[in-house]
């Protein structure tokens, strides 16, 4: 029982950074209706960014994970309005070429700029493990897992306590009544785009705090994402955040059972299952 | 004069759909257009709201050219709407729903608002914490009504808002425009129960093709022969 209990409580940790990376992609996806292949790359821009402010300034990766979300945002928004937007009413292949052009650009520019090296930081808390009873519980894992809580709250407050959030959720759910009571949905659009890049290269930087960095990271995470937004329902802002701990108990859960290379093989086989029992994903739309 | 619709043509893309309309609305009057239903009546709605922004002509808002304007920024000048098909936000409550009303004015006054929706429609306030996508059609209605009196508006813009309503219900919406123009806000009605429209309106224009074919006083019209035969089934 205690290594069962273990293993959850390590997915558990762990999961709630993979909710706040995907949850970005479900944000973007519910409100513009655009799949943006491109957003695992804003986690290793994330990374980066925290990476620098802990090689050059002394920031912790969790001070540096909210310099990753202000870059985040500022690029994420940027690239919006001047190129999502275009495609915003074109068809999906558009939208699919621009957003896994966008993937290579940034990648490759990665590449060209920071080099292929890996980048890791030496933080204290890496040395330390708390012990509870029989259980173990590693410094690093619970900071990563408090700050991925405690950037989940806020942004569930601003989607349901501001009126920027109402306005992002009015966009999401019908556009053009949106517009006829004074919402300006294009900069909408900017804004929810801006965010969804922020909350990802937030994830970046508290994943700095326990994986190095390197130009190719992202496509380590893309499918990793895409599972846990369509596991808790694309679209869906709190989907993501349950499908997130779902997948980081499944993944650490089937260590005990599965050699470790095939613990992806368990989350695919609950993610058919899931999606074979309830195609919507396990919150659907209503949490939009 | 509150709107003021001077050689309005607009369409999709290449197809015009409505042409040179020449429309009036006074403060606190209430108008109806009439028509079928291919007559043009909603985009015309729409290019009032700037959802479909019209090709030629101009529309003036106490005056003010708003051709140009984008349908967000129409909310600020005094123009609300209560869409064909009511267009609430089905993942939102009602309170949220009428909040997002008051959007364009942010804080001021919202509890005030908020109390006299409620006022007018008691069975919201039971409901004011159920999302809106769950409610029946006539109660949607009431939330599609009362999010456009959040804006404030000195012009509301109503396309079919008894469509789909049980007869009890039509009653309702009617006796709530009502309440509307005795507040002194003008009302600008589609409707295709002509006989309903004609009782609360004191002006109509019949909308034929896409033109204006017929205009006059809710008796004027009432009492056209042409009205009665296509319209009132006398």
């Amino acid at each position: 029982m205690t290594p069962l209990v273990q293993a959850i409580l390590d997915g558990l940790l762990v999961g709630g950074v993979y909710g706040v990376v995907a949850v970005g992609l479900s944000l973007v996806f519910g409100v513009l209706g655009i799949v943006n292949f491109a957003q695992a790359e804003f986690l290793m821009l994330g990374m980066y960014v925290a990476w620098f402010a802990w090689s050059f300034l002394g920031l912790d990766p969790m001070l540096g994970a909210v310099l990753a979300l202000a870059a985040g945002f500022m690029l994420g928004y940027v690239i919006q309005r001047l190129l999502v937007q275009r495609v915003m009413s074109s068809d999906h292949v558009a939208q699919i070429f621009l957003t896994v052009g966008l993937l290579a650009v940034m990648e490759n520019g990665a590449l060209m700029i920071f080099g292929p090296d890996f980048r890791s930081v030496q933080t204290d808390a890496q040395m330390i493990s708390y012990r509870l009873g029989p259980f173990f519980i590693s410094a690093v894992y619970l900071k990563a897992f408090v700050a991925a809580v405690a950037i989940s709250v806020a942004l569930w407050a601003l989607l349901n306590r501001t009126w920027l959030g109402r306005a992002i959720r009015a966009t999401a759910q019908d556009a053009p009544a949106a517009q006829l009571f004074g919402i300006n949905t294009r900069w909408i659009y900017g804004i929810a785009f801006g965010l969804g890049a922020a909350l990802t290269a937030f994830g970046g930087g508290i994943v700095l705090s326990f994986a190095p960095a390197y130009p190719t990271i992202g496509a380590n995470y893309v499918v990793l994402m895409f599972t846990v937004v369509v596991l808790g329902g694309l679209g869906s802002v709190m989907g993501a955040l349950l499908g997130g701990l779902l997948v980081g108990i499944v993944q650490s859960a089937s260590t005990l059972v599965l050699p470790i290379q095939l613990q992806n093989l368990a989350l695919f086989v609950i993610f058919i299952a899931v999606l074979a029992l309830r195609p919507e994903g396990l919150l659907g739309k209503a949490a939009k | 004069m509150m709107i003021e619709l001077e050689n309005v043509t607009g369409g999709y893309g290449h197809r015009t759909i409505i042409e040179g309309i020449d429309l009036l609305v006074a403060e606190g009057e209430t108008v109806a257009i009439l028509g079928v239903n291919t007559a043009g009546k909603t985009t015309l709605i729409r290019a009032i709201s700037g959802a479909l922004p019209h090709q030629k002509g101009h529309i003036r808002f106490e005056g003010r050219d708003i051709s140009d304007d984008p349908p967000h920024a129409r909310v600020s000048s005094g123009l609300a709407c209560v869409p064909e098909g009511r267009h609430i936000f089905p993942q939102m409550s009602v309170v949220e729903n009428l909040m997002v009303g008051a959007y364009h004015r942010r804080s001021s006054a919202l509890d005030e608002d908020l109390e006299a929706a409620f006022t007018l429609f008691p069975r919201l306030k039971e409901r004011r914490r159920q999302m809106a996508g769950t409610l029946s059609g006539g109660e949607q209605q009431m939330v599609s009504f009362c999010r456009a009196m959040m804006a404030r508006p000195k012009l509301l813009l109503m396309d079919e808002p008894s469509h789909g309503l049980a007869p009890m219900m039509v009653e309702e919406v009617h006796s709530a425009i009502n309440d509307v123009n005795s507040r002194g806000i003008a009302v600008l009605l589609v409707e295709q129960n002509v006989s309903s429209a004609l009782r609360v309106a004191s002006r109509g224009y019949v909308l034929d093709h896409g033109r204006i074919t017929l205009e006059g006083t809710a008796g004027e019209l009432a009492d056209d022969p042409f009205v009665k035969k296509t319209y009132l089934g006398i």
